[in-house]
């Protein structure tokens, strides 16, 4: 069953209109020539899924990231390594589902490959706690960022979580305190580090794998310092202003790119990520080993300073008159 | 107010301001003896919130603390509206608070100890982090790295601030980074932790300090008990998120009475910066005998 967001009942009821007179064509004769008339409705199409998806404001965009079709981390993984093997827990006690970690060949080089994983089924999704984090996640995310550096490995990391799990374990293991470790760590390591924003940057719980080099995002993806939904309820006390908030809060990757808060784009297939997995895949891969290249050229000393001039930057403050 | 009082401009002397009721005990205290405990209840010992002027004055030395960036503030980079529109929300707080945001910052001395200090000011906008905030934080700590003095960091905050969106949130980043070039540099930082210090303030440099302190009673956390109760649809235990349970949860080093708060900063720095801070040359390494070998031992 595939799920039809709002914007996109145009675009499938011309979809359902090509298939039938496809079929009809196929089925009878009597219905003539009618692939001119097919022709011009799958160029209709084409520009239609272009003229939407171009146009997509805030909210739309954060249903896009977060449909329930998108690639996820490991379909990404799939697709863009050969000979992924995941490796497990935080050494202190935790197991940490939400975050998928693990050694990978990219092209012919070994990667660290980071990143959140949401669960496509019921069961799955459960078990992954719908990808927020517990600090056990981030902390195996950050031993095995070590052990990427300790023997030379670019850390590549995938973004897609809701936000870090609010909850009373979390708390009590410390959630702040894996959150900043992370940021804190992450900004001297002498590996190259890219991170992709692949579906949903939920705030802190994006950010704990969040800081690197090159901070790429898919072109329907979105960061943003808190959900719409949140916003919506805390600064209109109306949690139905989801579409206001997701606009004020500039959480596209347009806007990130503009506000120098990103490097790169990734284009998606038409239509959305979602919509073509491999075509997604393909795109990143190549985006992934442009920067790779570029990052590889750089010395270790030289990575770091870059990236904490890069993150020192980041803010927009003026000095007022006295 | 009576006409006399409104022709001498005098305040009304309403019952509420000579008298406030302790949050927690409930006992009613007079408002002069309140402050002169340092905003401590004299009964329960509950801590009230201490706006940053009165941390400062309660820390640094008298007449030594020279401030910072004071007039850094934001330019609204995404020209955020919800109901109101950000820049006016601003405009009337800068204009009540006094201060252009939520952070005062600066240099002072502590019972001869040279410091770097900011102090978040909790009715600017709840204490939240926006760009002005990560960006004096990170001067502090670059200043700190200057002139090799110690910084401390007094966080108040309910979280990032929603108004600056994802410049808020790379504030996170930005203070973390700045932190790890101090430690570098073997530079002491203590942070202190009052009430309330909450999501992406709690999930960067403020859970990054040498050392943990927090007063007694605060709230301590990434997420609010509300957003967490809404997630497991639970009641939250007694005392949760509380510097107490912090302690408990070995997530905080100690829990400090304000009254105790400075003795405990001189004291902790003191032990900090009596290290070495390289190795002694060769000829200072051998003391000079001039007393008999036996006399050491006595
Ligand atoms: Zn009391």
């Amino acid at each position: 069953m595939v799920q039809i967001l709002e914007f996109e009942r145009e675009i499938f009821a011309l979809e359902t209109q090509i298939h039938d007179l496809v079929s009809l064509s196929n089925m009878y004769d009597s219905v003539g020539d009618i692939t001119d008339e097919i022709t011009k409705l799958k160029k209709k199409l084409r520009r239609m899924k272009h003229d939407v998806y171009s146009n997509l404001k805030g909210w739309d965009k954060t249903l896009v990231a977060r449909h329930p079709d998108r690639p996820h981390m490991l379909d990404y993984i799939k697709n863009i390594f050969s000979d992924f093997y995941e490796l497990h827990g935080d050494r202190h006690g935790g197991y940490g589902p939400s975050i998928v970690a693990g050694l990978a060949k990219f092209g012919d080089q070994s990667v660290m490959v980071v990143g959140h994983q949401k669960g496509r089924e019921m069961e799955e999704k459960i078990a992954r706690n719908f990808g927020m984090s517990q600090p056990s996640g981030y902390r195996k995310a950050l031993r095995l960022m070590r052990m990427a550096e300790k023997f030379s490995m670019p850390v590549i990391t995938f973004i897609d979580t809701p936000g870090a799990y609010p909850g009373v374990d979390a708390e009590e293991k410390g959630q702040s305190e894996a959150i900043a470790t992370n940021m804190f760590s992450m900004i001297q390591m002498r590996v190259p580090i890219i991170c992709v924003v692949i579906g949903e940057g939920g705030s802190g719980g994006a950010l704990a794998i969040g800081v690197g080099d090159r901070i790429l995002m898919l072109e329907h993806s979105v960061y943003s310092v808190i959900s719409p939904e949140g916003c919506a309820s805390i600064l209109w006390e109306d949690k139905n202003k989801t579409g206001q908030a997701a606009d004020a809060l500039c959480l596209t990757a347009n806007h990130l790119l503009k506000f120098e808060v990103i490097d790169q784009i990734v284009r998606e297939p038409l239509g959305g990520a979602h919509r073509n997995h491999k075509q997604a895949a393909i795109r990143l891969k190549k985006a992934l080993r442009t920067n790779l290249a570029e990052l590889r050229e750089i010395r270790p000393d030289e990575l770091v300073r870059l990236r904490e001039e890069k993150f020192r930057k980041m803010g927009e403050v003026v000095e007022a008159s006295a | 107010m009576s006409w006399l009082d409104k022709i001498i401009g005098k305040k009304p002397t309403k019952d509420e301001d000579l008298w406030v009721s302790c949050k927690k005990c409930k006992e009613q205290i007079y408002v002069s003896e309140l402050e002169d405990n340092l905003k401590v209840c004299p009964k329960c010992e509950y801590h009230f919130r201490l706006d940053a002027r009165q941390r400062i004055q309660m820390l640094i030395d008298p007449e030594s603390f020279i401030e910072h960036d004071q007039n850094l503030t934001s330019p609204d980079p995404l020209k955020f509206k919800d109901t109101k529109k950000y820049k006016e929300r601003m405009r009337a707080t800068i204009k009540k608070n006094q201060t252009n945001d939520a952070i005062i910052a600066g240099s002072g001395v502590m019972e001869g100890i040279s410091v770097e200090l900011a102090v978040f000011d909790f009715s600017f906008m709840g204490g939240s982090m926006g760009s002005v905030v990560g960006e004096k934080i990170t001067r502090s700590i670059e200043r700190a790295i200057e002139n090799h003095v110690p910084i401390i960091i007094v966080s108040c905050s309910g979280g990032a601030r929603m108004q600056e969106g994802i410049f808020s949130l790379m504030q996170m980043a930005k203070t973390s980074s700045a932190l790890q070039k101090l430690s570098e540099k073997k530079i002491p930082y203590i942070s202190i932790l009052t009430d309330p210090t909450m999501g992406g303030v709690s999930a960067s440099f403020s859970m990054l300090g040498d050392i943990i302190l927090a007063e007694p009673g605060a709230l301590i956390g990434f997420a609010g008990p509300r957003v967490i109760e809404q997630t497991i649809k639970q009641k939250l235990p007694k005392g949760f998120q509380r510097a107490e349970f912090q302690l408990e949860h070995g997530l905080i080093d100690d829990v400090v009475h304000r009254k105790d708060m400075k003795s405990t900063l001189v004291r902790l720095l003191n032990m900090l910066q009596n290290t070495p801070q390289e190795e002694p040359k060769e000829e200072e390494k051998i003391p000079k005998l001039t007393n008999p070998p036996e006399v050491l031992g006595a």
